[in-house]
């Protein structure tokens, strides 16, 4: 029997993982996709909020604001790139102040540090973009960017190496409860411990239900966002949210740790929570509201649109901590927005909890350091020299749009929990990221997975199940022996 | 830092005749950079006949005719490194690339020719709407699946946008056994050159679906169906009630090219919004002196003679760059794009010019029995009459040096089209 | 018999219409200059075109590119197409060899546009 199995492989799956790996556990993550991050972790705002949103007393409030206080050092250890560029709430003519004001009260009520709000002319010369009615901001000096998905690797890979076991499309079909734990059927295999933690973000209510009398239900809230080529990294400094009104809760504009700039979420509550697709609507509505912010959107420049679900609960609230008809059943339950903020709180609290009730050990052997895979392009010429002497592969670029190189691909393929997929290689390295979208690299990436995974071209998927690239070959194999 | 008289970024079509004009003009100190494998470029994938018409008065295909300049290079023995990748170009013309087998090297050019082609606009920059799953491809990334890796990357194929490497795609597609059901454009004309439609298109009985675009896109995993619908040729949105759903595996983009210009940005030259490629002046010289550029990544040609006519002469002008004698007039005239054209090239021109000027455009829309017109100032210099103008065909106007110096209160040059809009 | 085609000799694209019997052309209207008359004549009544294609290499899924020497009967394409799918080729290939003689029965060959080693 293993001492705990965790259901669901994006940020908060991950960081339980890597938290629970500090203890002398036996671990198994399982995660239903071909890949980790791939669900709410892959497509969000990318935000680190200061915490003032949230209603106090909430689990959402509390989780929000240690977990912002916990990225300095988390991302420092795991080697994600992360950036303190501060959020900005701002309100577009006079009659937000009263809001603001509010949201302030709010903030300090929730123990958020650093906020002010601050005037016209202090907004923009933080913000010389800023549309022509912003009026004034609630600064929040502890609002930042992460990369979401560099964060989730970083936790899985940094769990692979301190022991804890990845099984993909390992789909939980079935919990049942069995003398000292639990019996978890899924579709790599049945497995039984002593505990189960459930990060099953969409499916949360799914797998809690499978065990608990305390139904709980997730509605999937769609977000829309369109991503702007990086030659407007420097539009906006902050990351800008728009007060909410009558109208609506309002569109952020953002830069992303990676350059780009972000534009979005809609959010709209749908019943399908695989339904990912993006909608002439929703794009026209991130316009319609982003244009506020910043009044001269390049509309040319955009380079992709994507669409997200997030878990949204019928408590509105996060739900977590061991079910009270189910011990040692653990939820993570219901973990939307600022569900990335608090994970890196939400996994250190379960793993804790976890940890105790099990009497585990420390594991004398946990290694906290993560190096995130070089980057070509943000080494120096002495250190590509150096790169390239020792791996020829940093010589070969094969996205140009980012400048990414053919060693950085192999490696993510290598990785503990490496990429398996054309979407898989682009999250880890950015390659096909860029402003051309994987046009040129495509074909190198599927070679490079052909011959780093000895699967053919005809196996390659963009993200799994039948995503794949390529029919057929022009000619039969068969010719080649006859020859 | 090894030192070199004329570096060329790029060995396809532009950058081959760049080197081989400039060794005729007499350069013996010319270096080649090509990022992949083989020279060629693109041509080694375009595997399709009606090249070098132009040039060699006979149909080539891509590469074949890449091979003629290939030829000459070899023959001259003019250096071409391959497999390097150029990462980084200063003002001062210092230039960074890496390669497996020389690891980082630093190149000090006395000039520089930018030869780096274009890319594809991807989906993403369209916004369309509907899932992100696979089977999305631009037609170019297609060609090179088939054309070079031997794979075939669908059975059902609709082709948004008809640009001309979309209707060579097409027939490409139906010869190896796919059915093309259409082939969708926004405008109400086409992008591509009449010829490819009728034999790309017309001779395998493929629809050519103009005002019509593709509003949503079904399959969660691998490409499904595209959902196809008019627009109203003013307002370029899609017309309710008028949408039809083709089944399809594979959906094949040419919606336009953009110029590769990050390294130019890199070395401080300018770029012109219009283009999207370098400004340059009448020796295709660009905003930082003894940088030249030329072909796709100055502006999106479209036939690889012009590029291979264009490229020459700024092969040879780097040359008398590098000997000193290339004059550079900070006193020019600027190119306005009057109505009906986009994108003139050169953008600049110097007033004291002893040659004949030639400016490149491609008019914006289709005009019947139209008439191009260069104003200096506001003085008509030159005309040309046309029975058709369209997007998909460059023109190319000539005018005499006399007239800048019979001119001399002119504060511009400007391009334009006289004819009723169709 | 009335056929109708479009002209390529120009981006006006002329919608040529012509009566035909068999191949003998009776009429043809619809061109506006003297290259569009040419091309309809020609294309009504033995259109051809060239043919650019594929060819499988031994040991290798990457194709060699080819074309026909000469223009063939538009009608013959896809037979050309299937005798070419029908054929290998072994390396080292060159430039202008002549991979396939007298294609489909056409007198067309087929030959090679790239250098395989």
């Amino acid at each position: 029997m293993m001492d705990v199995i965790i259901i669901g492989g994006g940020v908060v799956g991950c960081g339980v993982a890597r938290e629970l790996s500090r203890y002398k556990l036996n671990i198994a993550l399982l995660e239903k996709t071909d890949d980790i991050s791939n669900g709410q972790s892959k497509a969000n705002t990318a935000i680190i909020h200061g915490g003032y949103d949230a209603k106090p007393g909430t689990l959402k409030a509390k989780f929000n604001v240690l977990g912002n206080k916990m990225y300095d050092k988390v991302c420092e250890e795991l080697d994600v790139p992360h950036k303190r560029n501060t959020s900005l709430v701002v309100s577009f003519g006079p009659d937000g102040h009263a809001e603001l004001e509010k949201l302030l009260q709010q903030g300090i009520e929730n123990g958020v540090p650093g906020l002010s709000i601050i005037g016209q002319d202090e907004l923009r010369r933080r913000e010389p973009n800023i549309g022509s009615t912003a009026y004034e901001a609630l600064l929040v000096e502890t609002g930042g960017i992460v990369c979401p998905y560099e964060m989730t690797q970083a936790y899985a890979e940094n769990a692979a190496m301190n022991g804890v076991t990845f099984y993909r499309q390992a789909e939980v079909t079935g919990i049942e409860k069995v003398e000292g734990g639990w019996k978890v059927i899924s579709k790599a295999g049945t497995f039984t411990a002593k505990a189960v933690v459930n990060c099953a973000g969409l499916y949360s209510d799914v797998i809690n239900n499978m065990v608990s009398e305390d139904k709980i239900s997730i509605v999937p809230r769609r977000g829309e966002y369109y991503i702007v080529d990086k030659k407007y990294a420097d539009a906006f400094h902050a990351s800008i949210f728009q007060l909410p009104t009558k109208m609506g809760k309002g569109i952020l504009v953002t830069p992303t740790v990676d350059g780009t700039v972000l534009l979005g979420p809609t959010a709209e509550d749908i019943d399908d929570k695989t339904d990912t697709r993006t909608t002439a609507e929703g794009l026209a509505k991130v316009l319609k509201f982003a244009s506020l912010t910043w009044e001269h959107i390049p509309m040319r420049n955009f380079i992709t649109t994507y669409s997200g679900l997030r878990a949204h609960c019928d408590r509105n609230d996060f739900v977590l901590g061991e079910a009270p008809d189910a011990p040692m059943f653990f939820n993570a339950a219901g973990v939307e927005s600022p569900g990335l903020t608090s994970a890196p709180a939400i996994a250190q609290y379960l793993a804790e909890m976890i940890a105790d009730k099990l009497s585990a050990n420390k594991n004398e052997n946990f290694n906290p350091i993560r190096k995130g895979i070089p980057k070509f392009r943000e080494m120096n010429d002495e250190q590509r020299a150096r790169a390239i002497s020792i791996n020829p592969d940093y010589a070969k670029v094969v996205c140009r749009c980012e400048t990414v190189t053919e060693a950085e691909i192999r490696e993510a393929i290598r990785r503990p929990v490496g990429a398996r997929s054309v979407d898989g290689v682009k999250r880890r390295t950015r390659a096909g990221m860029g402003r051309c979208q994987a046009g040129f690299c495509t074909p190198r990436t599927v070679e490079i997975l052909c011959e780093e995974l000895h699967i053919s071209p005809l196996e390659v998927t963009k993200f799994g199940g039948n995503s794949k690239y390529i029919e057929s070959y022009l000619f039969e194999k068969g010719d080649n022996e006859n020859a | 830092m090894r030192n070199v008289d004329i570096l060329i970024i790029g060995g396809g079509p532009a950058g081959l005749a760049a080197a081989i004009s400039a060794y005729e003009a007499g350069c013996r100190d010319i270096l080649i950079l090509e990022r992949e494998e083989n020279l060629g470029g693109i041509l080694k994938q375009c595997i399709h006949n009606g090249f070098g018409l132009h040039t060699f008065k006979e149909e080539l295909t891509g590469p074949e005719y890449a091979q003629r300049y290939i030829d000459k290079v070899l023959e001259y023995g003019i250096p071409a490194q391959c497999d390097t990748m150029v990462i980084n170009i200063t003002p001062d013309k210092v230039v960074t690339a890496v390669s497996r087998g020389a690891g980082l090297e630093h190149f000090k050019a006395k000039s520089i020719i930018l030869a780096m082609g274009c890319r594809e606009r991807p989906r993403g920059s369209l916004g369309t709407p509907g899932w992100r799953c696979s089977g999305i491809y631009t037609a170019g990334t297609a060609q090179k699946f088939t054309n070079l890796k031997g794979l075939m990357p669908g059975k059902r194929v609709v082709i948004l946008g008809s640009g001309d490497i979309g209707l060579i795609m097409a027939r490409r597609m139906t010869f190896l056994g796919a059915k093309v059901l259409a082939c969708v454009e926004l405008m109400p004309y086409s992008a591509g050159l009449k010829r490819n439609i009728v034999q790309c298109l017309d001779d395998y009985g493929i629809p050519l679906l103009l005002s019509h675009t593709v509003v949503d896109i079904a399959g969660r995993e691998r490409l499904e169906g595209v959902t196809v619908a008019e627009v109203d040729p003013k307002t370029l949105k899609p017309i309710p009630g008028t949408e039809q759903y083709f089944e399809c595996d594979t959906l094949l983009l040419s919606v336009g090219l953009i110029p590769e210009n990050e390294l130019s940005t890199m070395a401080g030259v300018k770029i012109s919004p219009a283009t999207n490629g370098a400004e340059v002046n009448e020796n295709l010289e660009t905003s930082v002196e003894g940088i030249f550029s030329c072909g796709n990544v100055l502006h999106v040609h479209d036939l690889v003679d012009y590029v291979s006519e264009e490229s020459a002469k700024a092969g040879a002008n780097a040359y008398k760059y590098v000997q000193g004698q290339l004059s550079r007039e900070e006193d020019t005239l600027e190119v306005e794009n009057g109505f009906g054209v986009s994108g003139a090239v050169p953008q600049h021109i110097s007033k004291d010019l002893n040659e004949p000027i030639t400016i490149m455009f491609r008019p914006r829309g289709v005009f019947k029995d139209a008439q191009v017109c260069i104003d200096v100032g506001d003085v008509q210099v030159a005309t040309k009459k046309s029975r058709i103008l369209t997007p998909g065909e460059m023109v190319t106007l000539k005018f005499s040096p006399e007239y800048l110096r019979k001119n001399t209160n002119a504060d511009k040059i400007t391009v334009r089209v006289e004819a009723q809009q169709s | 018999m009335i056929k109708e085609i479009t002209c390529i000799g120009c981006p006006m694209g002329c919608r040529i219409t012509a009566e035909l019997d068999g191949d003998k052309i009776l009429s043809i209207e619809g061109f506006t200059c003297n290259i569009g008359k040419k091309y309809a004549q020609e294309e009504l009544t033995v259109p051809t075109r060239m043919v650019t294609a594929l060819m499988h290499i031994c040991g290798t899924d990457q194709p060699l590119s080819v074309k026909t020497s000469k223009p063939i009967e538009k009608s013959k394409i896809f037979d050309c197409l299937k005798e070419i799918s029908n054929h290998y080729v072994m390396r080292p290939v060159h430039i202008g060899e002549v991979v396939i003689k007298n294609v489909c029965g056409t007198s067309v060959d087929i030959v090679a546009t790239r250098d395989v080693e």
